[in-house]
C-alpha cells in the first residue's frame, strides 16, 4: 500500500472526528443563541503583532507539554489494556514532593534537575503501584482503586502543603512550599526564536520541551522495538495468548504501571521547573483526565499524542480570549469532550469498515492468505 | 438477600460450621448486631459519642441516599451488561437539572428535572456503547469530562449577569423546600429514642441513637431511595423484564437467540441507570438547597465502588452505601470520633487476623495484626485528625473493604463486552 493511503487511512478518522465534533459543538452552541462562527474566528486569533503572535504559540507549546505526558501515561496503560484514570493523584503527589525535595537540597545545576526528575518519576510509578499491587494480589479492578487514589492524592497533597511541606509564611493568600533555587530549575528555550528569525517573545518556552521529546521517543522505542513492549503489546490484545506464550501477566501489570506511573510523575514538572518554582493551591489541575482524551484521540502512539496535545493546547489557549470576547469559555471543555466521544465512536466504525472490507476479501479469494488488515493502527488499538 | 443461601446438608460443626448453617438473612442480623455492639464498645472506650448519635445516623443516612442512588444506577447498566463510569456524569447532570427546575418551578419539579438530564446522560452513553460499540469505560470518561463541560456552559448561557446570588458555579436558591418526615412519638413529640440516648448507656442508647438517626426527619428522596431497593430486586429477580435484563448482562448471544431484544433492553436499563444517578444529584441539590458546582465530590465514584462491594446485588450495594454514608457523615460530624474509628478498623482486623491464622493462612493473618497494631497505634497517638485527610476518609474506607473484599465478587458474566450482533 502507498504511504500516502496507508497515512490517509490513519488520519481520516481522526479528521472525521474532529469535524463532526465541531459540527455538533456549533449545532449547540447555536441552540443556546452564541454565535459558533465568533467563537471559532477568537479561537483562531492569535493576536496582530509578530511578537503576540509568538507568544500565543509559545503559550500553546507550554501547555502541549504537560498534555503529551500526560496522554502518554495513559497509552502506556492503555496499549497493554489498563486503564490509569489514576494519572491525577500520580502527578499530584509526584509534583509535590519533587518541589519540596527539591527546594530543600543544594546541588549543582544538572544534578538539582536529574534528582528532581528522578523524584518525581519514582514518586508517580509508586503511587500507581498501590493500583498495580492491588489488582495483583487483590483483585481489586483498578478503574475503581485509581479513582478512589486520586481523591485520597487530593486530600493528602492539600495536607502537606498546608501542614509539614508549607514553605509560604502564614496569612499569605497563596499556600505554597518553599521555592526551589535557581540550580534547580530549566531555563527557557527563547533562544531558538531568534536563530529562526522570529521574534523573541516576552514569554519563555519551556526547556522541559527536550526532555518531553526524549521521553516520548524512549517511550516509542520501549513499546515498539524492544522485548518488554512486545509483551506488553500483545497482552493488551490479546491476555490469554499473550500468557500461553509465556508472558507472566501480573508481572506485566506491575511493570506497566509502575512505568505509566513514572511517565505521570514528569506531568507537572514543566510548570514546576519552569515557572512557578514551587507547588501551591492554584497548581494545574485536571491534566490526568485531560491525558486520557489526549491519549484516545492520539490513538496511543507518541507522534500522535503529541498532535493531540498540541490540538487540546490550541482550544485551551483560547479560554482567556473568550471571556474577553464576552463569549461564555466554557464552550472550550464542550468541544474538548465532543471531540473524544467523536474520536472513539469514529475509530470503532473505521475498525469494523476495515474489519468488513478483510472479511469481503477473504471471502472473494479463498486461497488467498488472509490479507492484513488495511489499517495498522486499528491493529495497534487495545482498547477496543 | 444479598448472600447466597448454603445449600450444604452435612452436620455443622464449630462456629463456621454453625456460621454456614445459617441463612443469608441470618447471617447479615448477626453481622450487623455485632457490628453494633462493637461500635457501642468502641463508643464507650473512646468517650466519642458522635460515632452512634442521631445526628451522625441522620446525616449518615442523608449522605447514604446519593450513593445509593447511584448504586443502584449502576445496577441496572451493569446488570445488563454496559460498565458505566459515566455516573459521575449523570450524576452531575442530574445536579444541574434539578437546580434549574427547582428555582423556577420548585422541588417536585426538581425531582424531575434531575431524572431528565441524568437520563439524557444515560442516553448518550447507550448511544456510544450499545449502537457505536464504543469501550464502555472510555464512553464513561468521555461523559465524565463532557458533562463538567456542558453544565459549565449552561451555568455561563443561564445564569450570568444576574443579582440573586446565582452564577457560573451555583443557581438561584430553590423555589420550595421537600418535605421530611419523622416518626411519631419515638422521633418527634414525647421523642422516646432521643431521652434514651442520651442516657448513654452501653449498647441501648446507642441502638436508640441509631434508630432516632433513621427515623427523624427523613427526606422524601431518602425514602424513595430506600423503597427503591427492594423495587429493583422485586423488578430485577421476580419479573420477565428483570430476567431478560439480567440474561443480557450474562450471556447476550443466547439471549439473543431467545427472541430478547438485546439492544433495547441495553438502552432501557443504561437509560434508568442516567436517570437514577441524576436522581442521586437531585438529593445534593436539596441538601444544599442550590446547584453548586462540584457538588457531587466523587459520589458517582463512589457509588460504583458500593455497586462493586455489594457484589452486583441490591442488598449488598445497600450495605456499601450504607458504610460509606456513615463514613461521610462522621467525617462532617466530628473530626476526633474518625479517630475513634482507628480504634474500631483495630478491633476488626485484629478478629480477621486471629481467623486467619486460625486457618493457616499465616501471611494473611499476620499482615492483618501489624495493620491492626498500626491502627491502633495512630488511634493512641492521634488527637484529632487534620482537614486534608479526613476529608477522604469515605475513599480510603471504600480501598481498604475493596481490598479486602473483593475476591469472592462475581460481576455480571458479560458485563463490560461490547456486543454486536450476528458477530459472535
Amino acid at each position: 500500500m502507498s504511504p500516502l493511503r496507508r497515512w490517509g487511512a490513519v488520519l481520516l478518522a481522526p479528521a472525521m472526528a474532529l469535524l463532526i465534533a465541531l459540527a455538533i459543538s456549533g449545532l449547540v452552541m447555536g441552540a443556546l443563541g452564541v454565535n459558533p462562527f465568533r467563537v471559532l474566528s477568537v479561537m483562531a486569533d492569535f493576536g496582530d503583532t509578530p511578537s503576540q503572535q509568538v507568544t500565543q504559540m509559545v503559550a500553546v507549546l507550554n501547555r502541549a507539554l504537560p498534555l503529551f505526558l500526560a496522554g502518554l501515561a495513559v497509552a502506556i496503560g492503555f496499549r497493554m489494556g489498563l486503564f490509569n484514570i489514576g494519572v491525577e493523584g500520580q502527578y499530584r503527589m509526584a509534583t509535590i514532593i519533587a518541589a519540596t525535595v527539591g527546594a530543600a537540597v543544594v546541588l549543582p545545576g544538572p544534578l538539582h534537575v536529574a534528582l528532581i526528575i528522578a523524584v518525581a518519576m519514582v514518586v508517580g510509578a509508586l503511587w500507581a503501584g498501590i493500583v498495580a499491587v492491588l489488582k495483583v494480589t487483590r483483585g481489586v479492578s483498578e478503574v475503581i482503586s485509581s479513582i478512589m487514589l486520586n481523591t485520597i492524592a487530593l486530600g493528602l497533597a492539600s495536607y502537606l502543603l498546608t501542614g509539614p511541606f508549607r514553605g509560604s509564611p502564614e496569612g499569605a493568600s497563596i499556600v505554597a512550599t518553599a521555592e526551589i533555587p535557581e540550580s534547580g530549575r530549566i531555563g527557557g528555550l527563547n533562544g531558538v526564536f531568534d536563530v529562526l528569525g522570529l521574534a523573541n517573545p516576552p514569554r519563555q518556552l519551556y526547556g522541559f520541551l527536550l526532555v518531553a521529546v526524549v521521553v516520548g521517543v524512549l517511550v516509542w522505542v520501549l513499546l515498539q522495538r524492544t522485548r518488554f513492549g512486545f509483551d506488553l503489546r500483545a497482552t493488551g490484545l490479546s491476555p490469554s495468548a499473550a500468557s500461553a506464550s509465556g508472558v507472566d501477566a501480573r508481572g506485566m501489570v506491575v511493570k506497566t504501571m509502575l512505568l505509566s506511573g513514572a511517565v505521570a510523575g514528569l506531568i507537572g514538572l514543566p510548570d514546576l521547573l519552569g515557572r512557578t518554582y514551587e507547588y501551591n493551591s492554584d497548581f494545574t489541575s485536571g491534566l490526568g483526565f485531560l491525558g486520557i482524551a489526549v491519549a484516545l484521540l492520539g490513538r496511543n502512539s507518541p507522534a500522535g499524542i503529541a498532535l493531540a496535545a498540541v490540538l487540546y493546547a490550541f482550544l485551551d489557549r483560547a479560554s482567556v480570549p473568550l471571556q474577553a470576547a464576552q463569549l461564555p469559555s466554557s464552550v472550550v471543555t464542550i468541544i474538548q469532550g465532543t471531540i473524544v466521544l467523536a474520536v472513539v465512536v469514529a475509530n470503532e466504525i473505521a475498525r469494523r469498515l476495515s474489519r468488513r472490507a478483510a472479511e469481503r476479501a477473504s471471502r472473494q479469494a479463498p486461497s488467498a492468505p488472509v490479507p492484513q488488515a488495511p489499517q495498522p493502527a486499528a491493529a495497534q488499538e487495545v482498547t477496543s | 438477600m444479598s448472600t447466597t443461601t448454603s445449600t450444604d446438608t452435612s452436620a455443622p460443626s464449630g462456629v463456621a460450621g454453625r456460621l454456614r448453617g445459617l441463612t443469608g438473612a441470618r447471617r447479615v442480623w448477626l453481622g450487623v448486631a455485632l457490628l453494633l455492639v462493637l461500635i457501642s464498645l468502641v463508643r464507650v472506650v473512646s468517650g466519642e459519642d458522635a460515632l452512634t448519635s442521631s445526628s451522625t445516623f441522620s446525616a449518615a443516612l442523608l449522605l447514604t441516599a446519593p450513593i445509593l442512588l447511584v448504586a443502584l444506577g449502576g445496577l441496572y447498566a451493569e446488570r445488563a451488561g454496559v460498565v458505566n463510569i459515566g455516573l459521575e456524569g449523570m450524576m452531575i447532570l442530574g445536579t444541574w437539572g434539578a437546580g434549574y427546575a427547582g428555582y423556577q418551578w420548585g422541588w417536585q419539579a426538581a425531582i424531575i428535572g434531575g431524572l431528565l438530564f441524568g437520563a439524557l446522560g444515560g442516553l448518550l452513553h447507550a448511544v456510544a456503547t450499545v449502537t457505536f460499540g464504543v469501550d464502555h469505560v472510555i464512553s464513561g470518561v468521555a461523559i465524565n469530562i463532557l458533562a463538567a463541560g456542558v453544565v459549565r456552559f449552561l451555568s455561563e448561557s443561564v445564569y450570568t449577569g444576574r443579582d440573586d446570588g446565582a452564577g457560573i458555579t451555583q443557581s438561584p436558591g430553590m423555589a420550595s423546600r421537600p418535605p421530611s418526615f419523622s416518626v411519631p412519638v419515638l422521633s418527634s413529640g414525647p421523642d422516646l429514642l432521643g431521652r434514651l440516648e442520651e442516657l448513654h448507656w452501653f449498647l441501648v442508647s446507642d441502638l436508640a441513637g441509631v434508630l432516632r438517626g433513621f427515623t427523624t426527619s427523613v427526606g422524601v428522596l431518602t425514602l424513595i431511595a430506600v423503597l427503591l431497593v427492594p423495587a429493583t430486586y422485586l423488578l430485577l429477580w421476580r419479573t420477565a423484564f428483570g430476567l431478560r435484563l439480567r440474561s443480557c448482562g450474562e450471556n447476550p448471544v443466547a439471549a439473543d437467540s431467545l427472541g430478547v431484544a438485546v439492544y433495547r433492553i441495553k438502552y432501557i436499563a443504561v437509560i434508568i441507570s442516567g436517570a437514577l444517578a441524576g436522581l442521586g444529584g437531585v438529593v445534593l441539590v436539596f441538601i444544599a438547597n442550590i446547584y453548586r458546582e462540584g457538588q457531587t465530590n466523587g459520589r458517582g465514584f463512589i457509588g460504583l465502588a458500593a455497586l462493586i462491594f455489594g457484589n452486583w446485588r441490591p442488598g449488598g450495594l445497600t450495605g456499601g452505601a450504607l458504610l460509606f454514608g456513615f463514613a461521610d457523615g462522621l467525617q462532617l460530624r466530628s473530626r476526633s470520633a474518625v479517630v475513634a474509628l482507628l480504634l474500631l478498623v483495630a478491633v476488626l482486623l485484629v478478629a480477621i487476623g486471629i481467623w486467619q491464622l486460625l486457618r493457616r493462612r499465616v501471611v494473611q493473618g499476620v499482615l492483618a495484626l501489624v495493620f491492626a497494631a498500626a491502627a491502633m497505634a495512630g488511634y493512641l497517638t492521634i488527637e484529632e485528625l487534620p482537614t486534608g485527610i479526613v476529608s477522604f476518609t469515605p475513599h480510603l474506607v471504600t480501598l481498604l473493604v475493596l481490598s479486602l473484599a473483593s475476591q469472592r465478587l462475581r460481576m455480571p458474566k458479560a458485563d463490560g463486552l461490547v456486543y454486536r450482533r450476528g458477530e459472535h
